[in-house]
């Protein structure tokens, strides 16, 4: 993906590219808000980050700016404020996923690129009734859940689980993305209660087969791949 | 600079500061109402004596002319003549003159009248003289009479006693003004001196207390008067402000001596890692480690932030309507599976309808918070208790183990920061779970409350309901999955 990192920390701002770059990734980088502004106003993003706390024009504005302009370019907020409404306000000014500083690399990675696939126009996967991975199918409507032919009886909150990883197979979440998507809670949940939850559903979906679909990341959280090689 | 020049400034300098103090300046607004009101007084006693004494001279002097013109009409101009030359002779007489048509002197007590008075007849106030040997000096009402024959007729008074009475007047309020001046500046300059003692007493306290003496209190003179309701204030405020700033140190302190440990070792790890020749993967795994721990301390910063901003009462963060209901059931569901993994059942009982104005992520956090410790200290125990109920225009919700508990004596001590009871200590955390719960309690104008729950502990957080409002579902219901 190309993305675009508006942050006024020169040392920050250089880090990053860095480590998108070895991740795999094209980073363009601003330094103050106009910048920022001007380089994603001409578009080619996949997708922006952008420091809440900018020189010349701050983040929010710079958002608010960019969205009455028509750009849907999907944007990170990054902001060092961890305030509790911190993250509706950005949010509400036109950001689609905020991280509060500090984060670790990993996290920001995988959460920018889950933003850039869903940015993408061919994609229209929010929209799909049925995902399909392999041999692992999984229909909306219905609640199915089935591998290689075989129905796996999934709970209801497993079964969302399942269609999160199946939505972004191929991509890693994170244990906070899946704290924020599947249920919706955006607090520190103290211990590794996401874990627990995500090997019961390892344990309906790979047990019995040869090739594990739910992969864990270390430092990082779990991928879904496909079983067919 | 020698003292015998700066003594006189200083007391110069005292002056200066008495004069400006409010009693001071008080007495002296009360000192120009007293002497305006002393002079209204006399004045108008004064005023009213003399008009007294105007109408009694008034009065004589028609009585006289009465008299006279009675003799007049009875014996004519000699006899008036005879009686008014007896009546002249006589000790303490009135003012007698008759004079001619063109003011020649026949007979009378008066040697000189300025003649144009005598062309009027009529009642006057004049200067004259008493005797050929002075000069008009002596001031008196006369009345002018004109009788037949165009002789003229004065009768008169002198107006001696109502100047006496002035200057007695005058006098009195000179000596009075005096009294006043001398009183209300002695007086005033006690009282503000008194009271300036006491202020500069205080001064003194507060200007030790701000280099550093932060024990000492201001003195209380005991009787109740409004300095000393002031010094009983200020007193109670700095002893809290001493109890924040005892607060403030330990905190930082726990702080300092609780992230020692992480630290160390976080560079242990990075220190070991350097040791002697490693293999990638090992250098790879120390740098997870380093990573794991940094993420730790970082985790610890936050909630420490986000204790602080709690207690600072950000209001904005809980505007919203919340039902509490599907809220502790959904975090009871997340948490489920782990009490599982642990042995334990966790019953949640929960209804819909349990309205607060809250926010749904520092109740969720708090809730996660109590669970979790329920979960974490309450093992071996069989059961965890998630209740949620309203009662009391409070709705409140309890999480209550089967686990050791906490003793009675320490139960206010765990809601600080960083603390820790022995048999926790060899388990993670950083005692910041239960300072958390606290402050959002707070925040939302709720409390918390630890219990006996014999055997195990119960911790109750009640918040205020809300009632008559719709609550918004979509904002404390259940989670749907979002677009993302």
């Amino acid at each position: 993906m190309r993305l675009l990192i508006i942050e006024d920390d020169r040392e920050a701002v250089a880090y990053l590219a860095k480590a998108f770059r070895e991740a795999g990734h094209v980073a363009d980088q601003a330094t103050d808000g106009l910048d920022g502004y001007a380089l994603a106003r001409e578009g080619g993003y996949d997708m922006l980050i952008v420091d809440r706390m900018l020189p010349k024009l701050d983040g929010l504005s710079l958002i608010r700016s960019l969205r009455e302009q028509g750009v849907t370019t999907p944007v990170l907020i990054l902001s060092a404020l961890g305030q509790v409404d911190d993250r509706v306000k950005g949010l509400r000014a036109g950001g689609d996923d905020y991280l509060p500083k500090p984060y670790a690399f990993s996290e920001l990675l995988a959460r920018a690129e889950v933003l850039a696939r869903r940015g993408a126009p061919a994609q229209g996967t929010a929209e799909a009734t049925a995902y399909r991975v392999g041999q692992l199918e999984l229909d909306r409507l219905s609640h199915r859940v089935s591998r290689a032919g075989q129905e796996i009886v999934l709970q209801p909150r497993e079964f969302r689980l399942l269609e999160y990883l199946m939505r972004h197979a191929g991509q890693v979440v994170t244990r906070t993305m899946l704290l924020e998507h599947v249920w919706d809670y955006h607090f520190d949940p103290q211990t590794n209660v996401i874990d627990v939850h995500v090997s019961r559903l390892r344990a309906k979906i790979d047990r019995g087969f040869e090739h594990p679909m739910i992969h864990t990341v270390r430092g990082a959280g779990y991928v879904l791949r496909t079983d067919e090689r | 600079m020698s003292a015998e020049f700066a003594a006189p400034e200083s007391v110069f300098a005292r002056f200066q500061k008495l004069f400006r103090t409010t009693a001071f300046k008080l007495s002296l607004a009360y000192l120009t109402i007293f002497a305006a009101c002393a002079f209204l007084a006399l004045g108008y006693v004064a005023w009213n004596a003399r008009q007294v004494l105007d109408d009694q001279i008034v009065s004589t002097i028609d009585a006289e002319i009465n008299g006279l013109s009675e003799q007049y009409n009875a014996g004519g101009l000699r006899r008036l003549i005879t009686v008014v030359e007896r009546r002249s002779r006589e000790p303490g007489a009135s003012l007698y003159l008759v004079t001619t048509a063109l003011g020649e002197r026949v007979v009378g007590n008066v040697s000189e009248v300025p003649a144009r008075i005598l062309e009027r007849p009529g009642q006057v106030e004049i200067a004259y003289a008493r005797g050929s040997a002075e000069s008009a000096e002596h001031r008196a009402i006369v009345r002018i009479f004109t009788l037949p024959g165009g002789f003229r007729l004065l009768v008169g008074r002198d107006t001696e006693e109502r100047d006496r009475l002035r200057a007695v007047i005058g006098r009195a309020f000179a000596s009075s003004l005096a009294v006043v001046v001398v009183l209300g500046v002695v007086g005033g300059w006690l009282v503000a001196s008194r009271v300036l003692a006491r202020v500069d007493a205080m001064t003194r306290t507060t200007r030790a207390i701000m280099a550093g003496d932060l024990d000492d209190r201001l003195g209380v003179a005991g009787n109740g008067d409004e300095l000393d309701r002031l010094a009983l204030n200020l007193n109670l405020m700095l002893e809290r402000i001493g109890e924040l700033m005892r607060g403030l140190r330990e905190v930082s302190d726990n702080i300092a001596h609780d992230l020692k440990t992480p630290l160390t070792r976080l560079r242990n790890r990075a220190d070991e890692a350097l040791l002697g020749s490693r293999a990638p993967e090992e250098l790879r795994a120390a740098l997870e480690g380093v990573i794991e721990e940094s993420d730790g301390l970082i985790r610890v910063f936050n909630a420490l932030l986000m204790i602080a901003r709690l207690e600072a009462g950000n209001a904005s963060a809980i505007v919203a309507q919340l039902d509490l209901g599907p809220l502790v059931r959904g975090v009871g569901e997340l948490y489920e599976v782990l009490a599982e993994e642990q042995g334990l059942a966790l019953d949640v009982t929960a209804p819909d309808g349990l309205v607060c104005t809250g926010n749904r992520e520092l109740i969720g956090q708090a809730l996660a918070n109590l669970i979790d410790n329920a979960i974490k200290y309450g093992a071996g125990g069989g059961r965890i208790a998630v209740t949620a109920a309203r009662g009391d225009g409070m709705i409140r919700l309890s999480v209550a183990d089967r686990g050791p508990g906490i003793p009675e004596s320490e139960r206010g001590r765990v809601l600080d920061r960083f603390v820790r009871l022995e048999e926790a200590r060899s388990r993670p955390g950083f005692g910041l779970g239960l300072s958390l719960v606290n402050a959002v309690a707070r925040l939302h104008q709720g409390d918390l409350a630890l219990e006996d729950h014999a055997p195990g502990l119960r911790v109750v957080l009640s918040i205020p309901e809300t009632t008559g409002i719709v609550p918004d579902h979509a904002a404390g219901g259940p989670a749907s999955p979002s677009a993302i």
